[in-house]
């Protein structure tokens, strides 16, 4: 997983609340057997007509959005499906950091897994935010994870709380599996105890 | 947790299954079973490859295919979507490369991941259930906790048989009385969705509690804990008694004999006890719940069906009024208009939230000595090869066939616009599925969710329509 440290780039505006997965990629482009080349469906429903060609009108599709890095958003961003494809739509197009005064669940934990910071902000923060990333390009945000601040064009700071552990692992790009197998030992013991209280869930009648 | 304490049935099995606290609270939590598909696996099993990691408990892991196959006669004669096919040989080849138990797709046992779990007894009271896929709140009608995962998860699961979580907060839906006549499960869950919001339960564990949760059978209770997600919640759960026993006895994974008195015996332990403290309760009386039915496209966005379609204009703030025009405009809706006046062009009967039989029976119930509406076209997709062998075993598949209801394979279907089961643009159904989001069955489509029941009476009527008015004629 690739680290977050710090980022200064531009918002994308999106003044919406319940964006859901199925809006951030479309089950349709869900075929794929690999992590990469999401991006350019990214919002797919939005971005382009159904020809092909582009929506104009769509943030996205406008410069110097299509360089977006940061995204702004409205309450409940990630509802619905638990498809990873989703944070891995927003990160191939290029946005690592998603800002919205709240997230749902399970999007908020696959950012987290994929090196996609998702921040909760207070709506009234957000909507300056959105106002700040009206401006387009002259108008970068920064984000900082080792300060824990998010820097207007202005220059004002923001800032915003974080889980510590999952911060540490964004900060060092950590894989939760490989930190998880440093606790084999106890796993072992845990599933010992279990069949001993639980037998009936090891059993053999539970094979297919 | 101090001994003594009032627990919820949520905070019971939690503890069970705990098999280390890490110093920031995070919990390694031990996964009992761990459910899987194609569409959020690929990217798992390449890691795990690429890791040279096993799965840790093949035994505890079961795969089947439903999301992107046909429902039609075409699976038998190979898959035609190249990506889907992919998609389907990937997980079989990493079934066979990683020894996890599969379904094979021409298995009467194949189905929706979250029909065939309870289905065939793997899904049982007190176990921790993942699956990527965020519908595994379904498995909370067992009295389990089940919940929705990403792929970077399901590796993990794959891996460590374990996940690092952070305890839930405990919401109690409490419903109590009667239900109304033409009502079932589905009219609660959108009842609750409508009153606590689409992010009402965001944080939290909803257990349904109350007479009315009680007097529903297990395929009402499935219904209810699939859609906690759409309420926000990561996971629904109902507590474990003498109908989910019931239910149990005699599936072909579940124990049996000594092992199944020594389980019970546990499992009449977990309901939660009295005084046990919840972060938030939401209560509702059963019998003010009529047939409901979505108007927009958000889950939230729901009436009961005698409603209209809501003036935007009347919305407390801007960003609100902007919301509620844009789902008006995709919606194809007028504000002030009769939602019995929708006409539909699919009924559609069928997806992880009401594929069961009970939901099968009620819609036949509806169907027969009727005929589906002229320019409707009405799918029946059961939820599993084994629904499928039953409703034929009962004379159902006749009855929706002859009032002009497709009769299909069982898969994930027109719920999700990834297989050839699709709405085409501006297309509207009255759909038993969980989202009405933009393009979810399809891009441009326009879906109502609804009852079993009521689709079925939408399908005769050509237009949504109040279950009330289409009462059984005769017995099934």
């Amino acid at each position: 997983m690739q680290a977050f440290t710090t980022l200064t780039g531009i918002a994308a505006p999106l003044p919406k609340a319940n964006v859901d997965t199925d809006q951030i990629i479309p089950a349709r482009f869900l075929k794929s057997i690999a992590r990469t080349g999401f991006g350019k469906n990214l919002f797919a429903n939005f971005r382009y007509n159904p020809d092909g060609s582009e929506q104009p009108d769509f943030v996205l599709n406008q410069e110097p959005y299509r360089k977006a890095e940061i995204l702004i958003a409205f309450e409940n961003f990630g509802c619905g499906s638990s498809r990873e494809h989703a944070p891995w739509a927003l990160l191939d197009f290029g946005i690592r950091c998603v800002i919205a005064p709240d997230f749902a669940d399970i999007f908020h934990n696959n950012s987290f897994k994929n090196g996609l910071l998702p921040i909760r902000l207070p709506r009234e923060i957000c909507e300056k935010l959105m106002e700040d990333a009206k401006l387009g390009g002259n108008a970068r945000i920064t984000v900082d994870l080792e300060r824990n601040v998010v820097v207007r064009p202005n220059g004002e700071e923001i800032s915003f709380s974080i889980d510590p552990f999952r911060r540490h692992c964004l900060l060092n790009g950590l894989d939760d599996i490989g930190q998880t197998m440093q606790h084999t030992t106890s796993i072992d013991s845990y599933e010992d105890k279990q069949r001993q209280a639980q037998p009936w869930l090891h059993a053999a009648e539970n094979r297919l | 947790m101090s001994a003594g304490k009032p627990r919820t049935l949520f905070d019971k099995i939690w503890a069970a299954h705990v098999v280390e606290t890490l110093p920031d609270g995070t919990a390694l939590l031990y996964i009992d079973l761990h459910l899987t598909h194609e569409v959020t696996t690929p990217q798992a099993f390449e890691g795990l490859r690429m890791a040279g990691r096993k799965i840790r408990r093949p035994d505890l892991t079961l795969g089947v295919i439903d999301h992107n196959i046909a429902t039609d006669a075409s699976r038998y004669t190979g898959i035609v979507d190249p990506e889907s096919r992919l998609q389907v040989e990937t997980l079989e080849k990493n079934a066979a490369e990683f020894g996890m138990p599969l379904i094979p797709l021409l298995d009467k046992r194949q189905g929706i991941v979250h029909v065939i779990g309870p289905e065939l007894g793997r899904s049982l009271p007190g176990m921790t259930i993942v699956c990527g896929d965020s519908h595994t709140s379904t498995h909370g009608a067992m009295g389990a906790l089940a919940f929705g995962i990403g792929t970077s998860e399901v590796e993990h699961v794959l891996a460590t048989q374990t996940l690092l979580q952070k305890p839930a907060k405990n919401m109690q839906v409490l419903v109590e009385g009667n239900l109304a006549i033409g009502c079932s499960g589905k009219d609660i869950t959108l009842a609750i969705i409508g009153k606590i919001g689409t992010a009402g339960g965001t944080g939290h564990v909803i257990e349904y509690c109350g007479d009315t949760i009680r007097a529903l059978d297990m395929a009402g209770r499935m219904t209810l804990c699939n859609m906690s997600i759409e309420g926000g919640a990561r996971a629904g759960m109902v507590a474990p008694d003498e109908t989910t026993f019931e239910y149990i006895r005699g599936r072909p994974m579940a124990p049996k004999g000594e092992a199944l008195a020594r389980a019970m015996e546990y499992w009449k332990t977990l309901p939660s006890d009295p005084g046990a403290h919840y972060d938030t309760v939401v209560k509702l009386a059963a019998h003010e719940i009529a047939p409901q039915v979505t108007w927009g496209t958000s889950p939230e966005d729901v009436l009961p069906i005698t409603g209209v379609v809501p003036n935007p204009e009347e919305a407390k703030d801007e960003a609100r009024r902007a919301q509620l025009r844009r789902m008006v405009e995709y919606m194809g809706l007028t504000p002030g208009q009769k939602l019995t006046d929708l006409k539909i062009d699919v009924a559609f009967i069928g997806s992880c939230t009401n594929s069961r039989i009970e939901d099968i029976r009620a819609a036949a119930a509806i169907a027969k000595g009727r005929k589906v509406a002229d320019g409707v076209r009405a799918m029946v997709v059961p939820g599993s090869g084994l629904v499928k062998a039953q409703a034929e075993e009962e004379g159902l598949d006749r009855i929706l066939t002859e009032a002009g209801f497709e009769w299909r394979e069982a898969g994930c279907s027109m719920c999700l616009g990834m297989n050839p089961d699709k709405l085409t643009p501006g297309q509207r159904s009255a759909s038993t599925s969980n989202r009405n989001f933009e393009g979810r069955q399809g891009p441009g489509g326009r879906t109502h969710l609804l009852s079993p029941a009521m689709a079925a009476a939408a399908a005769i009527a050509g237009h949504l329509a109040d279950v009330r008015d289409y009462q059984p004629k005769g017995s099934l």
